[in-house]
């Protein structure tokens, strides 16, 4: 054996990239390390987290992404503007409508069209209705990940009313590829707005159902309150975004705070915060967001303005040449696309924000010192979408 | 041996032999038809009710051949042994668990002549509560020897759980025990049968009613014994995927599984004899050594199992899972307190009246 000075092996170790990085921080500490996926049923995907165990509590905690990266950034360069709605619709695959709208309003906002008021109000509905699918199904999930199987199945269910909806409007259950530059594909099927009234009903049942059989279940107390707190000036250091940052008292909501042209602000609805910052925090204010978004949806349905909804471009999409950036508060947090255009058929180079990246980004420091469960139980409350995170 | 058997005739029933071919036959169908029961009443079909789904329903009349098909099933897999396992005991440790389970049944009685030992057994209650606990050893063993960390973890947290629950449960026990004055299992069911509650007989005495504390107590710790929801850390499917199961598959998985629905038949079973009559009905209706009731004691015997299961998996898909510590800290500081103080209340009343 050759003697190999410290300095070089440290050398060694730097040279590796993340992963190099992840293990010589492990195995210079005690302890085992137990390797959290990328296949485990905690991360619902292919999220691999490193955690170093002392018996069950936990030293330190490293996610590694990028098993399901799928390159859209990239592939959007090879794509015209109408094509990458369809692709995007996969980056959250459970709240696909509401990952379409930034990305056409950066492009509307590049051609300098606007969408007929008709159908902004429909987009802000479908954003909604793709809100509530996503967070009931969060509900469940948490549930779930805490050992309540029951209340899964109830999401599942109840969740089938809001994607039955927007199936009759789009086509599509998960996929619906619906947003076009300058309005919408189609307007809505007869009869569609007392039914999802009535589905609207059904969720905020679903909402009581579920804080009978969770929220106000002791041992789902137990297992959540004080756990996996997130301080308001650490979450915001983060890049923490939607309801996990709204959870750690910090009143920001990019619905309320930033005009996109959407309806928001026609309808009367509450942003709600928790000044506690625990798993149970996030929970308690998904749940809040759901009951509010159903009241949009309710309130909207109302008012909805009649007249067109395509407003009039061009038969082929060329976006003059130029930069924009539109974010918006979708179900999972703040969801932006830097857009650069050359005057071409398709984006020049497209970046995508998505907030489970920055969300998942916390894992490391919250889970210092907590117990294996609580890991579980902290990465189902920050809620991520694995497609949200490698995109 | 297979003589003596073919050679069976109700003449020939002191036979040695042909009673114990009886009595194995016996007591395999004590285990395996209550967990059946429980698989397929619960587990199947009253779980798919509350979660609002249909269960199995095209496999034979409501879907009760599914048992079957799914024991098939398991039979085809591949039956995969980690590198690193010690093989030894990985192949062991499933046989160590289910064969607990089946010993736990020689002591409890179905019948007024239905038991698997002839003669007063003194000390039922007692070998049946030490016996049931070496089954933890099997589960530890298995987590031990798949060579899997999850397994590992999984073992270790079922060993712990063993030792905070093993004493709530013996203490429950006790009480019925200072009650009924025996630990013959036999003699507990004639005390109820025949007891009266500050003199009225007419339900007699279960213990359900006068041991109340005890009886929570007990079905708590069962719960926790049995690793059901909301005390299955062992399992806990979403921390540590199947904890000590994780590398098993086909024939030994089948064994953990029957194992854990037959000791809950087990528990269910212990939990009737001691708490609600066993095979019994209160003495006051009828004459309990009539030969009737060695047809009908079985009966009876099941359907207070089932009541006492479904209560075991109505908690299990009702509630979320505490966290190791909470466990343990709800073991010793809630639990073991409590029963303490329901022996001291118990044998306060059984000297004052």
């Amino acid at each position: 054996m050759t003697a190999v000075s410290d300095r070089q092996k440290l050398a060694y170790v730097n040279s590796q990239a993340a992963d190099g990085r992840v293990n010589l921080e492990f195995e210079t500490q005690e302890g085992m390390t137990l390797n959290m996926g990328p296949q485990h049923p905690a991360t619902h995907g292919t999220l691999r987290i490193i955690v170093k165990l002392d018996g069950e509590s936990v030293i330190a905690a490293e996610p590694v992404m990028g098993y399901m990266h799928r390159g859209y950034e990239k592939l959007t360069e090879v794509r015209t503007y109408p094509q990458v709605t369809t692709l995007v619709n996969r980056i959250d695959w459970l709240g696909s409508f509401a990952n379409e709208v930034p990305f056409i309003l950066a492009a509307e906002k590049l051609m300098e069209v606007e969408a007929p008021p008709r159908a902004q109000w429909i987009r802000t509905i479908l954003f909604e209705l793709s809100r509530i699918a996503n967070i009931s199904l969060f509900v469940g999930d948490m549930a779930l990940h805490i050992g309540a199987m029951t209340a899964a199945f109830y999401a599942f269910r109840d969740r089938e009313f809001v994607l039955n909806q927007i199936e009759a409007v789009t086509g599509g259950r998960f996929h619906p590829n619906f947003d076009r530059i300058g309005g919408l594909k189609d307007d809505l099927p007869k009869g569609w707005i007392a039914d999802t009234k009535a589905a609207m009903e059904k969720i905020r049942d679903f909402c009581d159902e579920m804080d009978d059989l969770v929220t106000g279940n002791e041992i789902f107390q137990a297992r959540t309150r004080g756990v996996g707190v997130i301080p308001a000036d650490v979450a915001q250091q983060f890049g923490l975004s939607g309801a996990n940052l709204r959870s750690s008292g910090v009143d920001w909501d990019l619905r309320r705070d930033q005009p996109v042209g959407l309806a928001w602000d026609q309808a009367d609805w509450k942003v709600w915060t928790h000044p506690d910052g625990d798993s149970f925090a996030r929970f308690w204010v998904r749940i809040q967001e759901v009951r509010e978004s159903t009241k949009i949806v309710d309130q909207l349905l109302d008012g909805l303005p009649a007249g067109p909804i395509m407003a009039k471009v061009p038969r082929i999409i060329k976006v003059p040449e130029g930069e924009a950036w539109v974010a918006t508060e979708n179900p999972l947090g703040e969801m932006g696309y830097y857009v650069v255009s050359k005057g071409d058929l398709g984006p020049f180079r497209v970046k995508i924000r998505t907030a489970s990246f920055n969300n998942v980004s916390v894992v490391p420091w919250v889970c210092r010192g907590v117990y294996v469960p609580d890991v579980v139980t902290i990465l189902a409350s920050l809620y991520f979408i694995l497609g949200d995170i490698d995109r | 041996m297979s003589a003596d058997i073919l050679a069976l005739s109700w003449d020939s029933l002191d036979n040695l032999w042909a009673q114990s071919a009886l009595k194995s036959v016996g007591i395999l169908a004590a285990v395996l038809l209550p967990a059946g029961t429980f698989v397929y009443l619960f587990l199947f079909k009253m779980v798919s009710f509350m979660q609002s789904r249909l269960g199995p329903m095209e496999t034979g009349p409501y879907g009760s051949l599914q048992l079957l098909a799914e024991v098939g099933k398991f039979l085809q897999k591949e039956d995969i042994i980690p590198e690193r396992a010690d093989r030894l005991l990985f192949k062991a440790a499933p046989y160590l668990v289910v064969s607990t389970v089946l010993l736990v049944y020689i002591v409890v009685p179905f019948g007024p002549d239905m038991t698997f030992i002839s003669g007063a057994m003194t000390g039922g209650i007692f070998f049946a509560v030490a016996i049931a606990s070496v089954s933890t050893l099997g589960v530890i063993v298995a987590g031990w020897a798949s060579a899997n960390k999850y397994s590992l973890m999984g073992g270790l947290r079922a060993g712990g759980q063993l030792v905070a629950y093993e004493l709530p449960l013996i203490l429950a026990v006790v009480g019925v025990v200072i009650q009924a004055g025996t630990m013959d299992m036999q003699q507990i069911v004639h005390a109820q049968a025949g007891g009266s509650i500050f003199g009225v007989d007419l339900i007699g005495n279960p213990y359900v009613l006068t041991q109340f504390l005890g009886f929570i107590i007990f079905m708590i710790a069962v719960q926790a014994e049995l690793a059901q929801t909301p005390f299955d850390m062992p399992i806990a499917e979403s921390e540590l995927v199947t904890g000590y199961m994780t590398e098993y598959t086909g024939l030994r998985f089948l064994l953990f599984f029957i194992g854990e629905f037959a000791s809950a038949g087990a528990f269910a079973a212990l939990g009737a004899t001691l708490f609600l009559g066993g095979w019994a009905v209160p003495a006051a209706w009828t004459d309990l050594n009539n030969n009737l009731f060695n047809l009908l004691g079985p009966i009876i015997m099941v359907a207070k199992m089932c009541i006492l299961g479904g209560l075991i998996f109505f908690v299990r898909f009702t509630f979320p899972r505490l966290r190791e510590d909470q466990l343990q800290k709800f073991a010793w500081v809630i639990l073991i307190p409590l029963s303490l103080a329901n022996i001291l209340a118990t044998t306060i009343l059984k000297v004052a009246f």
